[in-house]
């Protein structure tokens, strides 16, 4: 019978083989689920891989879409190399949003970058004052910082939606809950004059993917959380300071997700309501993996979330599917990619018997 | 405070305290086996959806129920297979199955958000539902309260009592350990992972099917999450999962206080909202502040990937 062997060393090939595995088995998933759902798979598929990036308009729209999922998977990664699992980046994104909207609000009748800048500032600090709660808990208290992280996006979510509802709703909107527009300086520049979205802040993204990469592969910081993530006591023997890590990880993750969240209030959104995130902070979590924790690998892999993103869009417009259809293939991705990965350390082996 | 006031929110909060039970017990039993499945969130919407679904096309509340026990039982073979023969990370794997599971209930539930069930009935238990105060929240309940009790006592018998509850301890303790004295662990631990997934997906069920009793994306709410931190609240005992469950569906349940109370307070509701999510981080950091209690109790081999050599 087929049986699993433990290879003799990691395979290097199969580590980077298994996400594109993960990838394969995706789209057979999704063929799949078309054809179970009574839809034409092959229209499924290009409804929702090839229509959304078939002209320049397209494109341009799935660099917005991958720019916070980078901002934010490059951010958590730093912490996931140290085993320092944040996993509420999505409130810790909501809570930069905040700040930053409490900026651009302030400031409505300035002019000048110092808006844009400090909403810039904002947004950081709000996503690190987030993640700093689990951060001390944890180093504190040894509070489990899968969990409060957790509870945290419930509740920046119930702030946010108290702040639109009273605080911070526009008072000329009808009563609505959203805030009133930002003026134009609390806007971030778009990148092309062609009517795209994009805007400046995927030049965070992409300067944050360079810092990260820096960080990671480049610093000794980045190297004692490279060797707390495969050997915990390794890195303690070496005097590696676990806190340290803990600090580091959950504060890159937080401000980033929180440049993130600014960079959609101050983007596309152009006002604070109670959607700051379209679900980024778990997609991110999922891109982090794909991408191996690798800042170049993290760039292609908010590619294709982003892509997903796109697809759901498409599907509910073209295919009368609902849009969540997104975040079924994000998780299968996942799962694929969780199950593949066993191939990295063991092979299949033909055993007689036994 | 007027003593019909009292004893409705008692009953509120047994109700909103009893798919935690369900929940965490299940996750307890996964647990003292070793498999910790960060994926109760998911199992619980896909329990949801599934439990709606099927008691709104057919009628039946029984197979609706069964049907989220399926759906819960599938999700957690999923995470099995994954975790347990693949030898995938538990925390990750588990993370992917609560994304996975809560973006596919959304999906399939769509056709069903405008929807909604007639109320079950609940089972009133004669005389004992006449103590004035207690005996209407106590017995004259929603039948999947009663089961949680059931399921609470059978728990305590099945892992202290018996013999397979022995064995299943053992397994979560040390894997290789039971492993050469003949148990086959891997299969204990599915069996385990199976039973937890199984709860979560009744717990779900009871949600959307006896609780509110409709469908809408995200009605979890973190329930699932909220029953993990429960486990590690309990030190993995029972009692104390029973004990916390009530407690936070006392803290769920904070609007009727507040309204019971009389006062005339002008709290905004996400603030209410907000309580649970902020009582789960008070507990976790009073029970995780003294890290000896949660190591002597913790299963050893918590969450760790096991692989018989033979």
């Amino acid at each position: 019978m087929l049986r699993l062997e433990r290879r003799p060393e990691a395979s290097q090939l199969m580590s980077y083989a298994s996400p594109a595995i993960a990838i394969a088995l995706m789209l057979i998933g999704g063929l799949l689920l078309f054809t179970f759902l009574g839809k034409n798979p092959i229209e499924g598929f290009k409804v929702f891989f090839i229509n959304p990036i078939s002209d320049l308009w397209g494109v341009s729209e799935l660099l917005l879409k991958a720019t916070p999922l980078m901002l934010v998977a490059v951010g958590l990664a730093v912490g996931f190399r140290a085993n320092v699992w944040n996993i509420g980046a999505e409130g810790q994104l909501v809570a930069g949003g905040v700040a930053a909207s409490a900026v651009a609000l302030y400031f409505q009748e300035s002019e000048g970058a110092h808006v844009l800048i400090l909403m810039v500032i904002a947004g950081c600090i709000g996503g690190m004052l987030w993640a700093a709660i689990p951060a001390f808990l944890k180093t504190r208290f040894n509070t489990n910082e899968i969990l409060v992280s957790l509870m945290l996006v419930y509740v920046a979510q119930l702030m946010v939606s108290w702040l639109v509802h009273g605080p911070m709703m526009d008072p000329d909107g009808f009563n609505f809950p959203q805030s009133a527009m930002f003026e134009d300086s609390a806007l971030l520049p778009l990148l092309f004059d062609d009517g795209s979205r994009v805007n400046l802040a995927f030049v965070f993204a992409i300067g944050a993917l360079l810092a990260g990469y820096i960080f990671m592969f480049r610093s000794f910081g980045g190297f004692q959380m490279q060797v707390a993530g495969y050997a915990k006591d390794a890195a303690r023997y070496a005097g590696f300071s676990a806190k340290r890590m803990i600090w580091i990880g959950l504060l890159s993750g937080g401000a980033m997700a929180g440049l993130a969240g600014m960079s959609e209030v101050s983007g596309p959104m152009g006002q604070i309501t109670e959607h700051v995130s379209s679900n980024y902070g778990f997609a991110a979590i999922i891109v982090a993996f794909v991408a191996r924790l690798n800042p170049v690998g993290i760039f292609f892999a908010s590619l294709l979330m982003a892509l997903l993103y796109l697809g759901g869009e498409q599907a509910q417009q073209y295919m009368n599917l609902p849009s969540s259809i997104s975040n079924v293939f994000q998780g299968m991705l996942l799962l694929f990619l969780l199950g593949s990965d066993v191939f990295i350390n063991y092979r299949l082996r033909w055993k007689e018997g036994s | 405070m007027e003593s019909s006031i009292l004893s409705s929110i008692l009953f509120a909060t047994i109700v909103a305290g009893t798919p935690l039970i369900i929940v965490a017990l299940g996750q307890l039993i996964a647990e003292k086996s070793g498999v910790l499945n960060l994926g109760a969130e998911g199992m619980m919407s896909m329990g949801a959806i599934a439990g709606f679904a099927v008691t709104f096309e057919t009628g039946n509340v029984w197979l609706g129920v069964l049907a989220g026990m399926a759906a819960g039982a599938l999700m957690s073979w999923l995470f099995a297979v994954v975790v347990l023969t693949l030898m995938g990370n538990q925390v990750a794997t588990g993370l992917a199955l609560s994304i996975f599971g809560v973006g596919l209930s959304a999906f399939i539930g769509k056709p069903y958000e405008a929807e909604i069930l007639p109320t079950v009935g609940a089972i009133r238990i004669p005389l004992l539902a006449d103590i004035p105060i207690i005996g209407n929240p106590l017995f004259n309940q929603q039948i999947l309260v009663y089961f949680s009790w059931a399921l609470f006592g059978a728990i305590v018998w099945f892992l202290y009592r018996s013999r397979p509850g022995l064995v299943l301890r053992a397994v979560g303790e040390s894997p290789s350990s039971a492993h050469s004295i003949g148990y086959p662990s891997i299969r204990i631990r599915y069996m385990a992972t199976l039973f937890g997934g199984a709860m979560a997906g009744i717990g779900g069920a009871f949600l959307s099917v006896f609780y509110t009793p409709l469908w809408v994306e995200g009605m979890v709410s973190g329930r699932g999450w909220i029953a993990i931190a429960l486990v590690v609240f309990a030190t993995w005992r029972p009692f104390r999962v029973m004990v916390g469950a009530y407690l936070f569906g006392g803290v769920m349940v904070a609007q009727l206080f507040v309204q019971g109370s009389g006062l005339e307070v002008n709290i905004p509701s996400q603030f209410l909202s907000a309580l649970p999510y902020l009582a789960t981080i008070i507990v976790l950091v009073i029970i995780s502040r003294d890290q000896n209690t949660v190591r002597l109790n913790a299963p050893v081999s918590l969450g760790q990937p096991y692989r018989p050599d033979a």
